[in-house]
Formats: structure tokens, sequence, C-alpha cells
């Protein structure tokens, strides 16, 4: 009923292969474009940005980096918090040293500086896997927060020990500090965000995402074939520390204004984004997203209930939230271990039949 | 015929060239065992050159040599006229040697249109960047000129109707075919097929055969396999090489091997008194 493939002949392989092959499906990415671009900047107010939209945006960078690592390539890495935290000094960095320059081309350098970090880091891959490689990772989390907690020049001899985003402005309109609207945050982020998505999309339908996936599925067949795995590997570090460098930075910025290392960037924030990944979908795009809206929405929601609907008190109530986000993710990966992206797929080949099964 | 190195006239008259591989005293020992043992034989140009013999003779270690995958303990390979040293396997794929795997090694998560486009990496050279860029970069036309190409392969081996399934919901037969599809992706000089039958039923086979030859007669393909079924290696092959305990025990056109008395003995036994 609404996925028709009859009579939407292909003559080119350009069209054959764009992303959404399917004309309703390509209709309905334009209305999302147009109503994240168009409609919600202008309801948007300071609740709904901080407690949903702008998390969102910026989990759904840092998912979609860690996806094209543990998705695509098959590595999995426990150090995204780490990796966040290196975007979110180095974007600070950048912005009081040259402050003249656009706070956009300084999220840019921040993810370059985590790309080059998180190859580094990156080395071992090439001689373990699996859980080792997460354990190793691991010791990357630890490291770097360790590092930018014990070294003064990182936050710049601030006797809090904090670091905190001094305002600049994109377009003349402030995207950080105090005098931020909603309307900027979310713009800001937006944009990247859309960015990110077109770029990790372009990467993961050419060769660059067929190499990854080969050494994701059988390195061995993969090597002899022609890919070689050192620069695939670290191709695939590079790239994904790279967005989740771009999404440590705009958290920092962005979103908290003011940081602390070990709170903002810890270990929790490794396994929230893994999650997220996991829940979302490897190796799917639209996972990330997923996965990003799945676990940033659930607990504004069952808060919304528990306390707004039903008049529990606020500690009882994220008491109970917990459990139940906990609950849901275990329920889940039980029920689709393949995750929102693939509970998506089928609900579309139903749908695709609707109302008539055969 | 052997000594000739302008080539031969096969039995149905193709003209063979000249020597592309030639393998000069292989050894290989893996620690006390010595799977191969003083080997030469060479692969000429456009030839169907198959290896056999009993289980455990040796004939895929053979492959793996010529592949790459092992380097031999001792002798030499020559490829194109250079002696090849040891190198990496994604480097000997660049040289435009390809191969099947006995026990089938595709990419399950992939479809098979993915699966068959790795087989072009070799031949696209737009980096990290390029692909980022896609529309402005050329990156995406590269793509669809190696897509091009990969269809007239789908094309060949008639699977156009399973392209964009995942690779890990097909048949085995049919997974045969795309590893094949694969591998000729590459365009290789060299084409390597490990036990290509194996595990098929009789139409599956005559298929299978079908493509070996056509795709030898049409792209003037080099090929080298393994195969058990002896009806099979005889009506494709071109030369025999006979393998016994690491060690060549005969070598020829399928007629001279089969009546090589040597090769009877290690097929069917021999009363030792």
């Amino acid at each position: 009923m609404f996925y028709r493939e009859a009579g939407d002949f292909k003559s080119s392989y350009q069209e054959d292969s764009q992303t959404f092959p399917i004309k309703f499906d390509r209709l309905r990415y334009y209305g999302v474009l147009i109503v994240a671009f168009g409609i919600v900047p202008l309801f948007i107010n300071d609740y709904w940005a901080s407690a949903v939209a702008v998390p969102f945006l910026i989990y759904a960078i840092a998912a979609i980096g860690l996806n094209i690592l543990v998705g695509y390539a098959g590595l999995v890495s426990l150090g995204t918090g780490g990796f966040m935290a290196v975007g979110a000094y180095s974007v600070y960095k950048l912005m009081t040293a040259f402050p003249d320059i656009s706070i956009f081309v300084h999220v840019i350098l921040a993810g370059v500086v985590t790309a080059a970090v998180g190859v580094l880091f990156g080395l071992p891959s090439l001689r373990i896997k699996g859980f080792y490689l997460a354990v190793a990772t691991l010791a990357a989390q630890f490291f770097l927060v360790w590092l930018f907690n014990k070294v003064p020049w990182f936050y710049n001899y601030s006797a809090s020990g904090q670091i905190t985003a001094p305002e600049r402005t994109v377009f003349s309109v402030f995207v950080t500090g105090a005098q931020t609207s909603a309307t900027a945050k979310y713009m800001f982020c937006l944009v990247i965000l859309t960015l990110v998505a077109l770029v990790a999309r372009n990467l993961t339908r050419g060769t660059v995402g067929r190499k990854w996936m080969a050494i994701r599925d059988m390195d061995i067949a993969a090597e002899i074939i022609g890919v070689n795995p050192l620069t695939t590997k670290l191709s695939a570090f590079a790239v994904s520390s790279f967005f989740i460098g771009i999404a440590g930075a705009l958290f920092f910025s962005v979103y908290l204004g003011a940081a602390e290392v070990g709170e903002a960037f810890g270990i929790q924030k490794s396994f929230l984004i893994l999650f997220m990944v996991i829940i979302g979908g490897l190796g799917s795009i639209f996972g990330s997203f997923a996965g990003a809206a799945f676990l940033v929405l659930l607990p504004v929601f069952l808060k919304n209930v528990l306390v707004g609907a039903l008049g529990w008190p606020t500690d009882l109530a994220a008491h109970i939230e917990l459990m139940i986000v906990g609950g849901l993710i275990v329920v889940f990966l039980i029920a689709e271990p393949h995750g929102l992206a693939q509970l998506w797929r089928v609900a579309k080949e139903k749908l695709r039949l609707w109302p008539f099964p055969y | 015929m052997k000594d000739m190195n302008e080539g031969y006239l096969t039995a149905d008259g193709r003209q063979i060239g000249g020597v592309v591989m030639e393998l000069k005293d292989i050894t290989l020992r893996f620690g006390g065992l010595t799977a191969i043992e003083k080997i030469s034989f060479d692969i000429r140009d456009g030839e169907i050159r198959a290896i056999i013999g009993p289980n455990g003779a040796g004939k895929s270690s053979m492959l793996n040599v010529i592949s790459g995958f092992y380097v031999p303990s001792d002798g030499e390979v020559w490829f194109k006229g250079v002696r090849r040293g040891p190198m990496k396997p994604y480097e000997i794929a660049r040289l435009g040697i390809a191969r099947t795997f006995q026990n089938i090694a595709l990419f399950d998560g992939m479809s098979v249109l993915d699966n068959i486009m790795t087989g072009r990496l070799t031949h696209m050279k737009k980096g990290l960047i390029a692909q980022a860029g896609w529309w402005f970069t050329g990156a995406a036309r590269e793509e669809y000129e190696n897509r091009e190409k990969v269809e007239r392969i789908i094309d060949f081996l008639e699977i156009q109707n399973i392209r964009k399934t995942p690779v890990g919901r097909l048949p085995y037969g049919l997974k045969k075919r795309v590893e094949l599809a694969r591998a000729l992706a590459a365009e290789p000089k060299i084409l390597l097929l490990d036990e290509p039958m194996a595990g098929m039923n009789v139409e599956e086979k005559e298929d299978m055969c079908r493509f070996v030859l056509d795709l030898n007669d049409e792209f003037g393909t080099t090929i080298v396999l393994i195969e058990h079924d002896m009806g099979v290696v005889m009506d494709l092959s071109d030369r025999v090489v006979v393998m016994d305990y690491g060690k060549k025990i005969g070598d020829g056109a399928p007629d001279e091997v089969r009546n090589n008395q040597a090769v009877v003995d290690a097929y069917l036994g021999v009363a030792h008194d």
C-alpha cells in the first residue's frame, strides 16, 4: 500500500543506488528535512531544546561515529567518552587560543585532533580483536580522562579544573555561552549533524564502506581480495573518532557550556553511546538516529509520565526510570537483536504488501 | 609440447600463449612436516590448468603458494617474468591473482552486489576524502563505471535476480557462483579455483563447468583449478598436474596423465610385495 516498487523502474545505476530508492521513502525523507529545518526552529523553546532536541542531535553524531567503528568495521570500542573529551578539550583550547576564527572551523578541527588520537589508540586493533580490543580501548577511556584531569594546561590553569565555553557567534548569532537562544543551539547542531550524516552515508556506500564491512565479515578473504587491513582499520578509527570528536566538541561548547571531564565524559558516556548503537542497529545510519532518539526520549517520556501524569515523588520516579530503561534495553535485545533499524526494515517489508499479505 | 615457449594448440584448437607463472622447485614445510617437496611446473597464458591428487596430497597448499598466502620455504615463483618475493596477500591481489575458496569465504552481511563490488577494489582509486565528497569528487562516477563492469559479470553468471539479496540468505550453489563473480570482478590475470564443484549436484556442476569454459573463452582468463571430480577435470583442463604426498607424479595433457602408471597407482593403489 505505502511502499510500491511496482512501476518504479530505474534506468541508470545512479538511480538504482540512491539512498532511498522508493519514491514514498524519498518524499518522507524530504519531509523530515523540511520539518527539521523549517518548522521545528519556529516552535522550539528552552525546555525542549535542552531536554530533547540538542542532546538527541549531539548523541546522534556520536552514535554515527561509533556505528562506523563497531557496526561497519566490527571493531568494538569502549573509549567513546574519552574521545568525546578529546573533542571537547581541543575545541576549548582552540576557542581560547584563536578567538577570531569561526567556531565552525574549531569544531571541525577538534574532530581532526580526535581523529589523530583515535588512530593512535586504534593501533592495537591490528593485533587484537573482540573483547581484547574492547579492553584496550577502555584503557584509552581511563587514560584520557586522567590526562585531562591531571595536566592543568588543558583547562588553562583554571582554579576549579573546569572548562567553560567562551561566547562565540556564527553569522553574528550566539551559538555558545549564556546568551545563546534555543533556536541557535538547535540549528547549529542540526546543520553539523546533517553534514555528518551525509558524509557517513557517502563513505559507507562506496569503496571505503565496503572495505570496512569486508574486514568485519571475513578479514582473511578481505585481505586476499586486496584490502589492506592496516589502513582500513585505522581509517575506521580515524573517521569514527572524527565524528565522535565533533560530538564531544558540541556537547561541551553548545550543550553544557561548562564541563568537568570525569563527570561529562566518563565511562557512562561510552556505554550510553554503545547502547544507542546496539539498540539502534549495528551497521545502519538510520539505526544511529533511532538509538539516540530512543535513549534520549525514553527517560524524558518516563519522567513526564511518572512525575507529571501519575504524580510520583521525583526521587522515586528517577530510580524507577533507571530500572525501566534498563529492563527495556534487555527486553529489546532479546526480542530484536538487530536493533530498531531491523524492526523498521521488517515493518517496511510488511507495509509493502499491506493490506494484502500475498 | 611442454618445452615450447611460444605456447601450443589445445585439442579443441585454442592457442595457448607463453608462460605467465613459473614455479621452480617449490618446497613448503610446516615445522617437521613437508607439505610440498620440490615441485616445478608452469602456467601458460589462457590455459585451464588443473591440480589433482588424493586427499592430503598438498593441492590446497600449492594453491596457497601460487596465491601468495603461503611463502614457500624453498624455491622460486616467477610471475610475468619477474621473481616474486614474499608479499602481503593484498599486494598479490593488485598483481592480478584472484581466487575462490574451498569453503566459501563471502561477506555474509553484505548484498550480492556489494560482495561482487569488493572484487573491484583494486581498480577503484578514489580515497577517503574523495569518497566523502561523492557527488563532487568523481567518486560517484567511479562507482557507476565499476558497477557497469560488475553488472556484466552478473549477467554472465546469470545471477541478476539475487543482486540485492544479502549473501547470508543464499543457498550453497549460488554462494559458490557469487564467489566466482567476486573473483572475476577483479579482472585477474590468473584465477585460482579451489574445488569449485565441491558439494554440488549434477546440474549445478554442469552450470559451473559452462561458466568456467565460457569465462576462459570470453575473457581469456588463465585458470588454475583444484577438483576431485575426475570427469570434470579431464573435460575442462588443458594440462593437469598430479600430486601425491607433496610430490609431483605427473604433468601433461589429460590423456597423457590418464595413462601414466604412477598416477594410476596413486589413485587405485598398488600392491606392495
